[in-house]
Formats: C-alpha cells, structure tokens, sequence
C-alpha cells in the first residue's frame, strides 16, 4: 500500500477507523483489570478494621499511641491546664472553628473531641504526612519559645499544632490534624475507626 | 569491502551486523574537537550496565517483604560473600548515575546540544532523567529504612495534593492506606523490571537519534557542511571507532578509580550516598527527627518547601517542583539564540547560565539541611533559610522564563566556518 501515492478509499479508511478504535476499547479494556490490581486489597482493606482502647489508665497529661490503619493514632488525657490554653490559641492558628472537614460533626467544637479532656486525632502531619513530635509541655522548655502553650511540631518542615491539632498560622501544614471518627463504648473504652453512624 | 571471514558473512547475510558496526561505530564521523565534557555520555552508559549487573545480583538475596526486607539488606552486608561489594557498588552507583547526568546536561546546557536538529535526543534524554528519578524513588524504599519509610511517605502525599483525585490517587499508588508491604513488593516490581525496560529502550532512541543526526560539539557548528569532496566525510569528522572508543576508555578508567575509592572508602559518603538514618529499620509510628531525601533531589525538594501553601492545599509547592524538572523539555524552543556554543554566545547567555548553576547548587544545598538552620529574621518569624530558597527558586525559574527574551537580543560573536 505504501507505493501507492493515491488516497485510501472512504468506505476502507471508515472499516480502518473502525477497527482502530474498537481495538483501543478492547486495550483499555485490559488495562482495566491491572490498573484495579493495584488498588488496596480485600486484606489491606480489611486490616482497617476498628480498634479498641481501654483509656482507664492514661492520666491526664499523658499520652499513647496505637495504631489504626497503619497510622499512629494519638490519645491524650488533656488536663484542665491545657484545655484552658485552647481558646487563647484562636489567635494564633489557621482554623480556630475547624470550618475544614477534617473531623466528624460530633467533633466539630473548640476542643475537637468528643470529651473535652481525651483527644483522638490522627498523628500525621497534613503537609507530607510525616508524624509530629510531641511539644505537650508549655513554656521554654519545650524550646518554641516563652509563648508556647503545648501542642505538637512536625520535625520535617516545622509545622506546629496546638493541643487540638489545629495548625498554626503560615506553616507548611494547610490544614488541621485529622480526628478520626470514634465512639465511646464505656467511660473508659473507646473504639476508633468506627461513630455511631457506623464509618 | 575486502573478503572477510565466512562467519561474518554468513551472518551479514541474515542480520545487518557489519552495517550496523560501520553505521555506529568505524564510520559513524563525530567532530573532532570533543572535550572533557564529552565523557559524560559513555560515563552513564557505564554506570547503567554497573547499576543493571549489581542490581540483577542483589535480586539474588534480597526479600521485597516489608517483614524481612531490612533483615535481608543487613544478611547481604553481613552473611552473603562479597554481599558488601555489590552492595556499595549499586549504592555508589545510583549517586555516580546523578553526578554523570547531571554533567552531561550541563554539556547540553552550554553547547546548546539541545537546539535544532536535536530537539528529541534532548527529550529522549529528559524522559530518562525522568527514569533515573523515578527509579531512584522506588529503589530508595527497598531497604525498609526510616528514611526509605517516611521519603516514600513524603514523595507518595505530594500526589495525594493533587485536586478531586489525590487521595484515591495517592491509595492506588501505595495500594494501601499508608506505605506498607504492598507498597514495597510494587515499588520492587518497579524499580528491577518496569523503569529499567523503559530506560533501555529510551536510551536506545536517544543513541538513534544522535546518530541519525550526528554529534553537537564545543563550537556548536555543523560540521556536515563541510565534507571531503571525494569521499563525503566531514572535514572536522573522526570516526567513533577507534579515536573516540579509545579516548572515553581513558574516561573510564579515571572514573572507576573515583567510583572504587568511593566503594570501599567512603560507602557512605557523610551520610550523603548513604542516609544514617536508613540504618533504623522502618518504624510507621514515628518520623525521624531530621528527614531529607538523597543529594540528587534536594534541589526540587527546596523548592516544595519554600512555596508556602495556599487556599488550605499545598498543591502549589508541588507544582512549582514539578514544574522545575519539566523545564527542561521546553529549552529547545525558548533558547531564541543564533548560536549554540557559549564560546560564542553573549554576556547575558553566560550571566543567566553562571546563575542557574548557582542557584541550583544552592537550592541542592538548601534541601539536605533543616529549614530553621540559619535561623529567623531579627524581629520576625521568617525563617531565614526559607526566604534564602524563594529567592534561589525565583532564580531558577527566571533561567528559562526570560530565557526567550535574552538569548534574542544577547550581543553574539561570529561563529567560526571550521571547529577550532
């Protein structure tokens, strides 16, 4: 065909047109099964499941970490102290009213939780996910500063939260910390990863 | 072409090997006035046979499991014989490979090897950069380290900044919600049999289409224009084989002795071919203090750090690093130029190229230290560091952007008719 200088009849350049594009609906097609492969398998989905904390043992001003999708979930006993320190931060960080969806509804107050004295949140930086540091203890000691009320700071890009995991103002970090959702199952258990709306 | 042994022509008969031998090789003419600079390209073929043959050894014994993956690197440094040698030799290797590259952009960069009719020779080879990176990305979380574990973290989140799909996005690429084992066995299956194919074959098409069109030089002069009118050589051409395979095996052999010295002297080069921090195994729970990605990256790295976010997404400092390494494809169309060689280009060309230079290094400089290491601004909260990074991305940047505009009206000289 390629000797020929004269133009490819209609009706032949239609079956070629045809048979082209049939042909790109059958790759795309067979790509479709190997690009899903590589979606989070039914094991990875199920190891999401929730987890249950017994929180009778953390006093306040302490703090643990479990693990909950592979992510470090922080839970800590804020003392009257710190939660007093919550409102004079408004100032000072991004989102003082949690307007971004970064926690469920029930958590959507000044102490982004669902007891004020235990926070749940997820210990992962909003900028590049990176897991902060914790900077619980006011003061200059903590080395932030003689103004710092407590809160957490990201050792990657420096990044700073306070003790409701909300960001300060001109970090890296956009947005707050993420709280997952959870529920209470007694005074002292709680289950993460699932609220009474079932996640 | 005189008889030559039966074999050979048994086999011309069937496959064109003597065709292609005079085609790439004995009569393939290259300018005769290479420089130094023009080791970097057989250099890097060097380096990738290094990287492909230690590589295919290391498959041998270590575990892409992200329960036995760290264990595994410790049992080849440790237990496997020679297990250290081919070790160092793939780590020295990935960095050698950036030095190389990058060297032999900067060859491009000042004798406008990239102009046409070169065009797709520079973009072949700026999808192998893309390559190299990339397979330096996934071969970086192999070791199951913490600086393997929180860079994947960290390089894998900036998709997920991307608007309306990074999330899924980002979960399709780790195929689980955070970086683990699925993770890791996909990064393996990346980094020894997917990039590396299409690095072959892109190196293939960049030797084509160099051959096709034959070698830039320092003066940046065709020097087709002028052949021998009998036998329609170039004037100023020499054949590949023997002058320039004799020449790049000096090459060679300077490099090898830098690259051994490096093996089994400084494997680690200050932390900076090898992170100290790899030597934790990874741990999801906790970042390490002071995270930085290799040397090779930094200066994209400085750049994601010093655009600030914007509208609550952090979108824009990806961008803005994206858009540095993709710079690069457009330099055949923005150089406006009437002459390819800095010999013969004019003030404002060597100013806006001595100043890319500077602020690449110092962009790369940026990257590997923490951002609060000058400290602050007297009397603000600017981090001094920060503000040093905008500048030097603004300079960066204003390389290629203005690039149309002064290379236009640059006061060039006349190039000369022969190669000097």
């Amino acid at each position: 065909m390629s000797q020929s200088k004269a133009p490819v009849s209609g009706s032949r350049r239609t079956l070629l047109i045809a048979t082209g594009a049939l042909g790109a609906v059958g790759a795309v097609a067979v790509a479709a099964p190997f690009v899903l492969s590589m979606t989070p398998s039914a094991r990875a989905r199920a190891a999401g499941a929730p987890v249950e904390v017994d929180i009778s043992k953390v006093e306040p001003g302490m703090m643990i970490t479990v693990e909950w999708r592979g992510r470090p979930v922080w839970i800590i006993h804020r003392t009257q102290e710190m939660l007093d320190a919550l409102p004079k931060m408004d100032e000072r960080v991004a989102d003082p009213q949690s307007n971004q969806p970064l926690q469920p509804e029930y958590a959507k107050n000044e102490s982004r939780a669902l007891k004020p004295e235990y926070l749940v949140i997820v210990g992962i930086c909003s900028h590049l996910g990176c897991s902060p540091s914790e900077k619980m203890k006011a003061g200059p000691d903590s080395g932030l500063g003689d103004d710092w009320l407590g809160g957490f700071l990201c050792p990657c890009h420096g990044s700073k939260f306070d003790l409701a995991g909300r960001v300060f103002k001109g970090m890296p970090a956009p947005v707050n910390l993420t709280i997952p959702p959870y529920k209470y199952l007694t005074d002292t258990r709680l289950i993460i990863g699932e609220d009474t709306k079932g996640a | 072409m005189a008889k030559t042994n039966a074999v050979v022509d048994w086999i011309d008969a069937r496959f064109p090997l003597t065709s292609n031998y005079k085609t790439h090789l004995s009569e393939y003419y290259a300018p005769k006035n290479f420089n130094f600079w023009y080791y970097f390209g057989s250099l890097a073929m060097l380096v990738l046979v290094i990287q492909i043959l230690s590589g295919i050894f290391l498959t041998m014994h270590y575990k892409a499991d992200a329960a036995q993956a760290f264990a595994s690197v410790e049992y080849i440094m440790r237990d496997v014989p020679w297990g250290w040698l081919v070790r160092y030799i793939h780590s020295t290797g990935a960095s050698m490979f950036f030095i190389v590259v990058y060297l032999h952009m900067m060859r491009g960069l000042m004798y406008g090897s990239y102009r046409k009719p070169r065009e797709l020779i520079w973009i072949f080879g700026m999808l192998i950069y893309l390559c190299l990176m990339a397979e330096a990305f996934f071969g970086y979380l192999l070791p199951w380290g913490q600086m393997s574990y929180w860079g994947a973290q960290v390089i894998v989140n900036l998709f997920a900044a991307v608007p309306f799909v990074g999330e899924e996005l980002s979960v399709w690429i780790r195929g689980d919600y955070v970086v683990s084992d699925a993770t890791l066995n996909r990064f393996f299956a990346f980094h020894v049999i997917a990039i590396p194919m299409v690095l072959l074959g892109l190196v293939a098409a960049h030797i084509i289409a160099l051959h096709e069109v034959g070698s830039n030089n320092p003066d940046g002069i065709d020097i087709k224009k002028k052949k021998d009118p009998k036998t329609g050589i170039p004037l100023d051409g020499i054949a590949f084989h023997p002058y320039y395979t004799v020449k790049d095996i000096v090459g060679v052999v300077v490099f090898l002795m830098v690259f051994s010295t490096i093996v089994f002297f400084l494997p680690e080069m200050g932390g900076y071919f090898l992170e100290y921090n790899n030597f934790n195994p990874a741990d999801p729970m906790k970042t390490p203090p002071h995270i930085a990605p290799v040397w090779y990256f930094t200066p994209y790295y400085a750049m994601l750090r010093a655009v600030p976010s914007m509208l609550s997404s952090q979108f824009p400092g990806v961008v803005v690093m994206g858009a540095g390494v993709l710079v690069f494809f457009a330099m055949p169309w923005i150089d406006r130029g009437r002459v390819k060689s800095i010999r013969y280009r004019g003030p404002y060309y060597k100013f806006a190229l001595a100043t890319f230079v500077v602020s690449f290094v110092a962009l790369g400089w940026l990257g590997v230290q923490p951002t609060d290491f000058l400290g602050k601004f007297p009397g603000s909260s600017v981090e001094m560091a920060t503000v040093l990074a905008r500048i030097f991305t603004v300079v960066y940047f204003a390389f290629f952007v203005l690039m149309p505009w002064y290379t236009a009206i640059d006061r060039e000289l006349p190039e000369p008719e022969r190669v000097t």
